[in-house]
């Protein structure tokens, strides 16, 4: 970490860039946030462990309107939203200078409270480069012990891999954690009947409280307005009067980010209700590579989208249909 | 909120029979907004249009519904009757209770229903129109005819006789096509190439048409009246304005090894080539792949011998770009590969030959200098049995569902020829049906078998199989005697079935012209309009639009002619101001529309906007309304729903579903 902050003060001082964009100390262990380090004494607040979690992309949207560059730093899996935001010219590429850091799988409180662990007042061993195997939780209840990789996230199970897709220099080695599956739930929810899944999607998503948490983290989902915030398409309103209104916002927001999701996990990360947020999206990421073959969004900014490109080899939508 | 009139009509007894129409008019009068309606037998009529008219000035109507027929086949009679009473014509909704209610359903409960929910759509639908107004563009006086057969050739020298300029693409490095390998054409027997090689000379002389030999379509933009299209030149490395066509490149070309095309591979020809002798133009093309010069780099004996100095080993294909104001597809056919029918046993016996083969056989410049003989052993055949529908009318996966419909026309012909010239040679034709629909055809087909004595038996061939002694048994059913037949033959000609060619489905999709399943392109009206394609500006010639025989294939060719001169007599054409626009406030400049849209209508431009008090430059998308054709792909790419369409708005689109829905 202070690998880091020294570069980032070098940076700073240069005049590379005229801003940071990390995250900073919490209120509590485990709860760092996203934040902007307008100078170098500001940066005594930065931190990057385990729980460093969320992807900074989406603010580089902002970032990219103000004066200067702004220093970001994104783990590999952060870089792929990164192209994807650069591909649909929401940031800026000269506005950027991307610092590429190691990430070793992320772990969250969410995840020990499964374990059996509350009450965290501290946690030794969370270090984001080097972490232990075993972490040490100081917690009101007293010590605990828990295997990292058990409290890890569920995408760091199911990791795009190890390299930065977009960067200016990259500190920190990253470390392999792959070792689940990421279409086996898809496949799973795919072998239900029709009133199974709807029982499934129906449980599930009648715990939302319509936060929107999940919304202004995604970086796909990175509208001026978003229609369930406009009265010109009525979508609000709609939802607003369906019995089961959830299923609306979230399908309608599985749909608009359709071929633009990178599957970067965060909607599932910040949902304060636990809800698998990113099943909708795998599941259309699984039937559009299955449709028109492998595609990673955010893999380059280049590459159009699998929705967005017309070829030859596209299926017939007959054909999509009888699939199902 | 609108004054709504709704106007329900019987189409005699094609709605009225299976929908209660006077129980719609009472449903629908109880809508908001609706404050008249009423029902008619023909509303198309000249008394239908005029009750629509009364009411529209009596009742000071602000918009209408017709609930009749597709708005494919009436929406501009009756915006037409609408405008002429003052209201704007798109302001006027059609409810199609035919094509999607009466015709497919035959419980009258359910049909009125149905019919009564698609009145409430487009009654809800309406409320929310405008008074659009559609522009102007203007027409591009030069078609363009892709494919240089008969059928092409045909639309071509007819455009280009009522003063037009006209260019026609053809990928082979000559004009002529199938028609060209033929050898003598039903039911009249004359040479294929006396009546064809005129018209070549007509096409290439005629000073309106322009060919672009060797040459294929690359890309299209634009849209009816100003088509812009990519045309590459594949590189000929011959000099068309310097040959003269003396041929003795290809004589002196030392590798004679490449299958010919116009042979259909049954024999071989030089790498440097003009396909057939009366070729147009006569000016040969270099085939990069069995040159040794291009291969090695060492030969070069056709530069050395060509006192033209016409060779040129450097040429590059070249992209042109033309515009155009239509546009004919006139791509032709091929017949299938026969890989799937392994029971035939064509890929083992160089004896069995398809049709269009045996024409090449049959004819005086083909492989056999016109000798009737055996491929194998050059061995005169004394059996010859000919196999109908290899191919067509098949239900399985391996053929085609269609009738390939020349076939028992050419067999009847090509089996009366071998009796005539060769009488020792017995003649056999199995069947499933003689179809000789056409003038003079079963009069032709009759004297193949009264005069000719060529012995048809209605049955299907099961196998050939070719046997040690080079001969080829023949097992059969004759159906109507009920008998297994096994016989020897020296040959077999398969009457196989065509297909449309290749390379007709990239040119649909350039062309955004619909195609069916068996790739033939789709006309905008089987009966009445058959020569046109849904799109505007894209006409159809000849078999790409079904399995047609000369004569039909020059009668739509004429047609298609005449379509393409009523379109370019035009100076203007009124466009559909049914066109997208972009809300800049909402736009997030992610060029997702630019991504999808068909057209090239989006660009980006950076523009200041005032955003509730935020003032900043953003990019955001902008729409050319002249390119844009309203077919919608972006307003559902548009992730933020800054894209809309006028006429059609997202709006206007959710208040039919939630009419339907109610």
């Amino acid at each position: 970490m202070q690998e880091l902050v020294k570069r980032a003060k070098e940076l700073l001082a240069d005049g590379t860039v005229t801003r940071v964009l990390g995250w900073k100390k919490g209120d509590l262990a485990y709860n760092p946030e996203p934040a902007f380090f307008e100078n170098e004494e500001a940066l005594s607040e930065f931190v990057y462990d385990s729980f460093c979690g969320a992807n900074l992309s989406k603010y580089m949207i902002e970032a990219s309107k103000k004066e200067g560059k702004t220093l970001v730093f994104l783990k590999p899996c952060d870089t792929y939203s990164f192209n994807q935001l650069l591909k649909e010219h929401r940031v800026l590429r000269e506005k950027a200078y991307i610092v590429g850091v190691g990430c070793a799988g992320k772990i969250s409180a969410e995840k020990m409270k499964e374990a059996g662990i509350s009450g965290i007042l501290e946690v030794e061993g969370a270090d984001a480069l080097n972490p232990s195997e075993t972490l040490k939780v100081k917690t009101l209840y007293g010590d605990k012990e828990v295997s990292y990789k058990d409290v890890m996230l569920e995408r760091c199970h199911v990791c795009k891999g190890k390299d930065h897709m977009i960067y200016d220099e990259i500190i920190g080695e990253s470390r392999d954690t792959l070792d689940g599956d990421r279409m086996e739930k898809v496949r799973e929810i795919e072998a239900m009947s029709p009133e199974e899944k709807f029982a499934f999607f129906q449980s599930e998503l009648s715990r939302c409280i319509r936060c929107n948490a999940c919304r202004n983290v995604c970086p796909a989902c990175s509208c001026r307005k978003c229609v369930f915030d406009s009265t010109k398409f009525d979508s609000a309103q709609k939802a607003n009067v369906d019995s089961f209104e959830e299923k609306m916002f979230h399908v309608i927001r599985a749909f608009h980010v359709a071929g633009r999701c990178t599957d970067c996990g965060e909607c599932s990360r910040v949902c304060p209700q636990n809800i698998p947020l990113h099943l909708f999206n795998r599941k259309l990421i699984s039937d559009m590579n299955e449709f028109y073959g492998e595609y990673q969004a955010g893999a380059d900014a280049e590459t159009k989208g699998p929705l967005t490109a017309f070829t030859q080899d596209d299926i017939e939508p007959s054909e999509a249909r009888e699939r199902g | 909120m609108q004054r709504i009139g709704v106007f329900v009509c019987h189409c005699g007894s094609n709605i009225a029979a299976t929908v209660d129409v006077k129980r719609v008019v009472e449903t629908v009068k109880k809508e908001q907004g609706v404050v008249h309606a009423e029902d008619y037998p023909y509303m198309c009529s000249e008394a239908g249009q005029a009750l629509i008219a009364a009411a529209i000035k009596e009742k000071n109507l602000g918009g209408i519904v017709v609930c009749s027929c597709s708005p494919r086949m009436h929406e501009a009679t009756f915006r037409k009757a609408a405008e002429r009473a003052g209201l704007n014509p798109y302001m006027v909704e059609i409810a199609n209770i035919r094509e999607h209610c009466s015709w497919i359903h035959k419980d009258m409960e359910e049909a009125t229903e149905k019919a009564v929910i698609l009145a409430r759509a487009a009654i809800a639908k309406v409320h929310l129109n405008s008074h659009l107004q559609p522009g102007e563009s203007l027409v591009t006086k030069r078609a363009l005819v892709i494919g240089g057969g008969i059928a092409g050739i045909q639309t071509a020298l007819d455009i280009a006789e009522a003063g037009y300029e006209v260019d026609i693409v053809e990928k082979t490095p000559s004009i002529g096509g199938r028609m060209s390998q033929l050898d003598k054409t039903f039911p009249t027997l004359d040479c294929s190439a006396c009546i064809l090689t005129p018209k070549m000379v007509d096409a290439a002389a005629h000073e309106k048409i322009n060919l672009y030999t060797y040459s294929e379509v690359e890309s299209v933009s634009g849209f009816v009246g100003n088509f812009s299209v990519d045309i590459r030149k594949k590189a000929r490395f011959v000099d068309m304005n310097k040959c003269t066509g003396c041929g003795l490149c290809q004589e002196k070309c030392p590798s004679k090894k490449a299958k010919s095309e116009f042979n259909r591979g049954l024999n071989t020809r030089s790498a440097i080539y003009t396909p057939f002798a009366q070729a147009i133009p006569n000016v040969p093309v270099i085939d990069t792949e069995s040159c040794v010069k291009m291969k090695t780099g060492k030969c070069g004996l056709c530069e050395k011998v060509c006192q033209a100095g016409a060779i040129d080993y450097s040429q590059k294909d070249e992209i042109i770009t033309e515009k155009y104001g239509a546009i004919v597809v006139a791509t032709g056919f091929d017949t299938i590969n026969l890989d799937q029918y392994g029971e035939y046993a064509y890929n083992e016996s160089p004896d069995v030959i398809t049709s269009l083969e045996l024409e090449r056989v049959m004819n005086a410049a083909g492989p056999t200098k016109g000798h009737l003989e055996r491929l194998s052993d050059g061995k005169a055949p004394k059996e010859i049995v000919f196999i109908q529908c290899v191919g067509s009318r098949c239900d399985d996966h391996r053929g085609k569902p269609y009738c390939s419909k020349i076939c028992c026309m050419y067999t009847a012909k090509h089996a009366m020829l071998i009796r005539d010239k060769y009488p020792d040679v017995n003649v056999t034709v199995f069947y499933i049906d003689v179809r000789t629909p056409g003038k003079n055809f079963d009069e032709f087909y009759r004297r193949a078998v009264e005069e000719y004595g060529v012995n048809y038996i209605k049955g299907q061939v099961g196998k050939v199989v070719p046997q040690p002694d080079g001969s080829l048994l023949v097992q059969g059913s004759d159906l109507l005697d009920g008998k297994q037949i096994k016989m020897r033959a020296d040959m077999v000609v398969l009457a196989t079935a065509i297909e449309p060619e290749a390379g007709v489905r990239k040119i649909a999709t350039m062309l955004t012209a619909s195609i069916d399943t068996n790739n033939f392109l789709t006309e905008a009206h089987p009966k009445l309009r058959p020569v046109e394609s849904p799109t505007a500006g894209v006409f159809l010639s000849g078999v790409c639009q079904g399995p047609k025989d000369i004569p039909e294939t020059v009668s739509q060719a004429g047609a298609a002619a005449v379509k393409v001169i009523g379109l370019l007599a035009k100076d203007k054409l009124l466009t559909n101001p049914c066109t997208a626009e972009s809300d800049t406030l909402l736009c997030n400049g992610c060029s997702v529309c630019q991504n999808v849209c068909p057209y090239g209508a989006i660009g980006y431009e950076d523009k200041e906007v005032n955003d509730h008090g935020i003032r900043e430059t953003r990019r955001v998308a902008v729409v050319n309304s002249a390119l844009c054709q309203g077919c919608g792909a972006c307003t559902v790419a548009c992730p933020s729903g800054a894209m809309d369409l006028k006429g059609f708005s997202n709006r206007q689109i959710l208040a039919e579903v939630d009419a339907i829905c109610r």
